[in-house]
């Protein structure tokens, strides 16, 4: 019998790793072949034969306390657990007897005799694996009784937002806490005492919320009784319906159950056969989903003339038809570019497909652009530079096979937890980890993970470092040129070879650049050029700055040399901010290219596109998002279609982008909430959440994966048909009746993704492109015989320092990142109760620096650079370095990008979010931007609440 | 920098010029960066900012703004 058949049971224990050979043996008189180093309960689960169990379960290695699973061997005596038993040839196995029967009757009524026997008022009644197994047992009452010493008085934790801890409930199974440990990777819970005193706790007998747990929710998914159990759960009964879907957060792209009854969704869960995810989940994925109904919505489509002036809720037809004919007067009256089109990372592959395509046929210009400008756009540069294809290198598995891992500018226990769960599982098997970050993160130094080297840089000194690294690794002869002669481009390896070995990229020469100390750079250069398989995993603190593209060609060139590209355990790996970015950028987002990564000056790819599209395209780049900013302002660009971005909030230098927006005569606004945009907008046409529409995203591995309806849209529309109407009113038809069709029109006319269907994805699961027919179920590990651009390019990666430094006036350098219970604008997530982790952003200040200005911790702090100027409370922490402060971007009222500034990566125009020279001084106030923006705020809820009515 | 477009042009190509500055050939590779990211609108502007005399224009900035003229 096949394993893969049996995929949503749970099969006890995991498959057994790294053995080979089947081994053949019968159970309850079934012969059974299962793979050498199976468990007993495991190989009569893919027999179909189902043992007792309540502490085993497959997504955790055995355990064998619960003593449910036992059962008889011939030849052996006793009856030993199924659970913690391998299978062995020719084995013998029982597991049904009177005497198994006796015994698991017995332990099952010792477990009873200290439970509540609730079950008809229990939440989890039918969802209970204590009343399943007590069930098949036929156990009604326990011979103990039930007035003996019990838990039954323990006090509910419910301190937790999203769920509840019940120790009355709790069997100490250790499921929880095992799940906590081995999966999630946090060691939070702790099982205190023995036999009858024994009892499971977060941290040291605290609250969940007091306790260093993250909320992941890992526990709650393994409970197999009511112990831990949803609030949803709780207040709403359990789910009727499940319906596989795609996580709408990071670019992890976990795949889960939503389960609901009728339109309401009770629970996410995580499911087992997503391949990014693996049953794994964070606190955004699984619990942050109540935003889908928040009372913000907006879903009735309203336009107006002026931002000046109150909303009106209009019919769809009417929203349309005015954006359409906006749009065509602005062409007339000032030309065919001036107008252009923003698609989202948070929104589909075939919306975001929909809406180039719409720029591109109906507008007539390349003037598009996607969210990924602002994060990143230099991957694609770069890596198409050096590799040949604008995307990661593995799958996210490829970590389980690494033996040394660079993480640089990422911060995976924040921004993509799932992963960072997978990396500290290998990390905790002994794979050596190698942190670049200005800040010490948590990866750092974490309950049983150690980096080896944390090279503490400061901002702005990537390229610096990597040429660094580049110089020790071929100074030193560690290069692989066995590698680099075969699968590179000699001549470029020749002039880059020479320039790096020149001593100015000596780690002593950039020692005074970088911050990091010579002899600990040769190190760790040392370590990923000799451990083993080398992965480097990186982030937005690569991409985001003067020379985020030079900095990821660097990273290119430093894996090329090595020979760490082209199997798994290596490679070089973006984590993606946002669920699509991958998947946005595939699709044709960027105005200087087609979907596919093909250039518009191509002519026989705009061919291609012209006989599909039945229209003729411009040859030249259109304006990229910055440049539609300053084209704005300039008089020149005048309407702005903007899809699921929120680019008032999340773009550089507010007063600069603000200043734009203002400047544009129609600006069109799609989206769930009137975020800070929509403030300025002339157009609101309401969005549906990822929950009220089909489609897929295509996650950081380069894995499309289904995003299927689970409730109608409460706006009436799909995202996608709302570009359907707008281009049938420019009078350029689309007739789509579905997002498959979208796909298969994708398909036809992009080389990576011709293999690519519905059809395929449902029967799959998912999909890695390129996917066609070379590789018809997908590619998992990319650059496997040869590049993509055939020869491996070493680019040179001259280090130019970026303008943006610490002055007398500004002697600090911000730097900005993300935290884990919010997501990027935070228009989802604050509207969760995720807030009760954070409801404001705040700035880390060092000890030192905040002495020498008198700032304590909590102390209101203004922060000021050129750009502008904002106020929020301070932090005061060693996790930054002295003469480095950081905060997020999560609030709008924070305004963090007031005061970043509008200098960008040299080849994208990628903002440098990453370094800004800034002064901060003890305030009592907010700023005057901030007491602007309140007022303004102000002013549009209330012409919104003239549209809307009182009430709503 | 601040909102002039032009100035900001400006500055975007002066920083793509010294990033390409390294290759022999950085002439060619900053012209050839112009065409196929930059927008006819802004290598316009700058064209025409290098036409009035082209103050700050990096020296091999001014040279690729030849070769794109060809």
């Amino acid at each position: 019998m096949s394993e893969l058949i049996q995929s949503s049971q749970d099969l006890g224990t995991p498959p057994p790793r790294g053995t080979t050979g089947q081994v053949s043996l019968e159970i309850d008189g079934h012969e059974v072949s299962v793979s050498k180093g199976t468990s007993l309960i495991r190989a009569a689960a893919i027999a179909g034969i189902s043992i007792p169990k309540l502490c085993a379960t497959d997504s955790l290695d055995a355990f064998g306390s619960c003593r449910m699973c036992l059962v008889e061997i011939d030849g052996r005596r006793g009856t030993p657990a199924s659970c913690t038993t391998s299978v062995e040839e020719g084995m013998v196995v029982h597991t049904q007897s009177g005497k198994l029967e006796r015994l698991r009757k017995n332990i099952l009524e010792l477990y009873i005799s200290d439970h509540p026997l609730d079950c008809d008022t229990c939440p989890a009644d039918g969802d209970c694996e204590l009343q399943d197994v007590a069930a098949d047992l036929g156990v009604k009452d326990s011979r103990y009784g039930l007035n003996g010493l019990n838990h039954l008085g323990a006090e509910k934790d419910q301190s937790n937002p999203y769920f509840t801890f019940d120790p009355s409930q709790c069997i100490v199974c250790y499921r929880c806490v095992r799940a906590c440990d081995d999966i999630q990777g946090t060691f939070a819970l702790t099982g205190d005492g023995r036999g009858f005193a024994s009892k499971i706790s977060a941290g040291q007998m605290e609250s969940f919320m007091d306790s260093e747990c993250v909320s992941c929710g890992a526990c709650v998914n393994s409970c197999p009784t009511a112990a831990l159990e949803e609030k949803s759960v709780i207040k709403l009964g359990l789910p009727e319906k499940s319906t596989l879907t795609t996580c709408a957060y990071c670019g992890v792209g976990c795949t889960f159950n939503v389960e609901t009854r009728g339109e309401e969704v009770i629970r996410m869960v995580p499911s087992k056969q997503g391949k990014a995810n693996e049953g794994h989940a964070c606190v955004k994925g699984r619990f942050a989903f109540e935003y889908y109904k928040h009372g913000d919505r907006i879903t009735e489509p309203m336009i107006r003339d002026s931002i000046d002036e109150a909303w009106r809720e209009v019919s769809w037809e009417e929203a349309i038809a005015f954006t359409a004919r906006r749009f065509r007067e602005i062409q007339a009256k000032h030309g065919r570019d001036s107008i252009g089109g923003i698609t989202s990372s948070r929104c589909s592959n075939e919306e975001t497909y929909l809406v180039q395509k719409l720029v591109r046929a109906a507008f007539g210009n390349n003037n598009v652009d996607t969210c990924a400008r602002v994060c990143h756009s230099p991957t694609g540069y770069g890596l198409k530079t050096t590799l040949g294809e604008s995307a990661g290198t593995q799958a996210f598995e490829s970590v389980a096979s690494a033996d040394v891992v660079i993480l640089i500018g990422a911060n995976p226990t924040e921004a993509h937890p799932v992963f960072a769960s997978r990396l500290k599982h290998r990390l905790r098997e002994g794979a050596r980890l190698i942190v670049v970050d200005p800040r010490k993160i948590a990866l750092v130094d974490s309950p049983h993970v150690r980096a080896e080297h944390h090279l503490q840089l400061l901002p702005g000194s990537n390229v610096a470092f990597v040429n660094a690294m580049a110089h020790v690794i071929v100074s030193e002869g560690l290069a692989d040129e066995k590698y680099v002669n075969e699968r590179c481009e000699i001549p470029s390896w020749k002039i880059w070879s020479e320039f790096i070995m020149r001593e100015e990229n000596s780690p002593e020469s950039l020692q005074s650049v970088t911050g990091i100390d010579a002899t600990e750079l040769r190190q760790a250069a040392r370590l990923y050029a000799s451990a083993g398989n080398g992965a480097i995993y990186y982030g937005l603190g690569v991409t985001e700055h003067s020379q985020g593209s030079t900095m990821v060609m660097g990273i290119a060139n430093l894996a090329m040399v090595t020979g760490n590209l082209g199997r798994e355990g290596v490679g070089v790996s973006p984590l993606r901010g946002q669920n699509n970015v991958q998947g946005s950028c595939d699709m044709g987002s960027f105005p200087h290219e087609l979907p596919g990564y093909r250039h518009v000056s191509d002519p026989e790819v705009r061919t291609l596109f012209e006989n599909e599209w039945q229209v003729k395209l411009q040859q030249d780049p259109g304006l990229r998002i910055p440049n539609m900013f300053d084209a704005a302002i300039h008089g020149n660009f005048k309407g702005l279609y903007c899809q699921g971005e929120d680019i008032a909030q999340s773009d550089p230098n507010t007063h600069h982008v603000e200043t734009a927006m203002k400047s544009l005569e129609c600006l069109v606004v799609q989206d769930l909430f009137l975020n800070e945009t929509a403030r300025f907008a002339h157009v609101f046409l309401p969005g549906s959440t990822f929950l009220e529409k089909n489609g897929t995203f295509t996650n950081a591995e380069r894995r499309i994966s289904m995003v299927r309806k689970v409730m109608p849209s409460r706006s009436g529309k799909e995202d996608w048909e709302i570009t359907v109407d707008l281009a049938n009113e420019l009078g350029y038809p689309m007739t789509y009746s579905h997002p498959s069709e979208i796909m298969d029109e994708i398909a036809r006319l992009t080389p990576t993704f011709t293999g690519v269907s519905y059809d395929k994805l449902n029967r799959l699961g998912s999909i890695q492109w390129p996917c066609n027919e070379e590789a018809p179920d997908g590619t998992p590990t990319m650059h496997v015989d040869e590049f993509v651009r055939g020869k491996g390019y070493f680019a040179i990666t001259g280090f130019v320092p970026t303008r943006e430094r610490s002055t007398r006036r500004f002697p600090l350098l911000l730097t900005t990142g993300r935290i884990l219970s919010q997501y990027n604008v935070g228009a989802q997530t604050r509207r969760t109760a995720n807030t009760v982790w954070a409801d404001q952003d705040v700035l880390e200040i060092h000890p030192v620096d905040a002495e020498d200005r008198g700032i304590n911790n909590g102390d209101w702090v203004g922060i000021k650079s050129r750009a502008g100027d904002t106020v929020l409370h301070a932090i005061v922490t060693d996790k930054v370095q002295p003469g480095v402060v950081y905060t997020t971007f999560h609030f709008p009222l924070t305004g963090a990008n007031i005061v970043t500034t509008d200098n960008s990566d040299w080849a994208t125009n990628c903002p440098e979010y990453k370094v800004t020279a800034v002064q901060v001084t003890r305030v009592t106030q907010p700023s005057e931007w901030q007491k602007q923006q309140q007022a303004f705020n102000r002013k549009q809820l209330a012409f919104l609440d003239k549209a809307r009515g009182p009430g709503r | 920098m601040g909102e002039n477009e032009t100035e900001h042009l400006v500055s975007m190509a002066n920083d793509i010029a010294a990033n390409l500055g390294f290759h022999a050939d950085a002439d060619e590779r900053i012209a050839d960066h112009l065409r196929r990211f930059w927008a006819p609108r802004m290598r316009n502007i700058l064209m025409g900012y290098a036409d009035d005399g082209g103050k700050g224009l990096s020296e091999n900035l001014v040279a690729a703004l030849d070769k794109l003229r060809d």
